[in-house]
């Protein structure tokens, strides 16, 4: 008991110093903080599956892509600190965010006892799926086509990024080329920590079927792990008009509605598995997703192109 | 046995938890980043490897013990080259790369 | 027995890394900030670790790897970030 209390006055802590601090590198440094904080909120309420997707997603590849962001952004931070908006505007914003905060704590305390749940029934079809994790189970069975779509919002947020880039480097090589130091600290790390990355990445992702896990945890670990090779400059970011780049990125979200449409076919409606073959099929469609996803967020953080392609 | 596992664990997690207090003073009050980062190691390095070897008491299994000891190593990993980094930008006052 | 020790043992944990905090509050400088929060990332493993033993959830230690991954990525990202050296062609 007193350490829920202690965990939660953490969390509303660090959430109200990253709101007030005062240049946007520290505010990152308190968003990451708080997402490893929130990670360990959600493993006391035994949601494993949910503390993987926090740590990896909502902490790591996040606060990369935020310290991106805030580093592009340095230049225009002094001009932007002189315009701060207005006290009404600020006063609002305090009473709209108050407003939701006591909205949402009044609909978790006025829950119903015991709360409605579809979990039962989850567990029980989980058998036809051939799985042995009930959120899998709901990613890639009961909810595939919410999965699918996620994969397209991924890939149209890439694009929007690339729309970015100045008319001069369009398709060209995302972010700056980072000089490798073959000496030095950062290509060490890369050399020995980018292949153990890499297998847990592929063991998180493989043990998604019957553990807490998947396909999306996996594929960040996996971005995580090509980004920073890309940072310790071994290798150079590929430049976003090349063929198997495209593919690559295509390839998960591709698959996925192939076997969707298949499942017309095969078991009546769009993503209907036929029993035998369910968990063959779930898996055939989680290794394009990955490596899909992977690709996505990786060239997500890199950025816009800024240097043009030869 | 039970008993003898349990009480070397209780002995190694209070000496980890130890270290992690000993890391955040050095932390809050050593003079200059060189020495606050070799505070933060020890924390590291010490810390987080006493309550591993506390817990590998605990667990079932090889690939479980297998899986709490790379889970230290790999923390030791990130933190040499976070601590390289800083250290090498306060010596020599400039960017490190 | 042993888990309400290592129960005790992480809120402690978490309490001694949390007083860190006050680094990143302070600073004075970025290095500051980014050490804190590498304190914090251990304490929050060893944490993880600990309450994973006491509530049975062998998946903590998934957890746990993850979030050392990410850490080693986070703080070289940190790096990156605020050090832009000349020799980068842009």
């Amino acid at each position: 008991m007193a350490f829920d209390t202690g965990l939660a006055v953490l969390v509303l802590g660090v959430a109200v110093w990253t709101l007030a601090a005062h240049d946007t590198f520290a505010a990152v440094i308190g968003f990451v903080t708080y997402g490893l904080l929130l990670a360990l909120v959600w493993v006391r309420l035994a949601a494993p599956d949910v503390a993987l997707t926090e740590a990896a997603i909502g902490s790591g590849v996040t606060g990369g892509l935020l310290l991106g962001a805030s580093t592009r952004l340095r230049r225009a931070e002094i001009q932007a600190a002189g315009e701060k908006p207005g006290a009404t505007l600020r006063f609002a914003a305090v009473v709209l965010c108050t407003l939701v905060s006591v909205g949402l704590a009044a609909i978790v305390l006025l829950l119903p006892e015991p709360a409605p749940t579809l979990a039962p029934q989850a567990a029980a079809s989980m058998a036809a799926t051939g799985l042995g994790n009930p959120v899998t189970a709901v990613l890639m069975a009961y909810r595939a086509i919410d999965t699918l779509l996620e994969t397209v919002v991924l890939l149209l947020a890439l694009v929007g990024i690339w729309s970015l880039a100045p008319d001069g480097v369009w398709g060209g090589f995302p972010g700056r080329r980072h000089q490798a130091d073959s000496e030095g600290v950062l290509t060490f790390v890369a050399q020995l920590l980018v292949p153990t990355g890499i297998l847990v990445g592929i063991y998180i992702f493989w043990v998604g079927s019957v553990a807490p896990g998947g396909e999306f945890q996996g594929a960040t670990i996996l971005a995580a792990m090509w980004i920073l090779v890309m940072m310790a400059g071994l290798v150079d970011a590929p430049p976003v008009s090349r063929r198997w780049l495209r593919l690559l990125l295509i390839a998960g979200p591709a698959v996925f509605f192939a076997i969707g449409l298949a499942g017309f076919a095969i078991a009546g409606a769009f993503l209907a598995y036929p029993v035998d073959y369910a968990k063959l099929l779930i898996v055939t469609i989680e290794i394009p997703v990955t490596l899909s996803i992977a690709a996505t967020l990786a060239l997500l953080v890199a950025g816009p192109p800024e240097r043009a392609p030869k | 046995m039970n008993l003898a596992f349990n009480g070397l664990t209780v002995v190694a997690v209070s000496a980890g938890a130890f270290f992690f207090m000993a890391g955040t003073v050095g932390l809050l009050r050593f003079p200059d980043a060189l020495s606050r980062v070799h505070a933060l190691t020890k924390a590291d390095n010490l810390g987080l490897g006493l309550v591993v070897l506390g817990l590998l008491f605990q667990v079932e299994g090889p690939f479980a013990a297998l899986k709490l000891i790379s889970v230290w190593l790999l923390t030791l990993l990130a933190g040499a080259t976070v601590t390289q980094l800083i250290a090498r930008t306060a010596r020599l006052g400039t960017s490190p790369f | 027995m042993v888990a309400d020790f290592l129960l005790a043992a992480a809120g402690f944990v978490l309490a001694t890394v949390a007083v860190g905090l006050v680094r990143i509050l302070w600073g004075p400088g970025d290095d500051d900030r980014i050490m804190a929060a590498q304190l914090l990332g251990t304490g929050g493993i060893a944490v993880l670790l600990l309450l994973g033993q006491v509530v049975s959830l062998p998946a903590a230690v998934d957890v746990a790897l993850i979030l050392a991954l990410l850490a080693a990525f986070v703080s070289v990202a940190f790096f990156r970030g605020t050090t832009r050296s000349e020799t980068d062609r842009a």
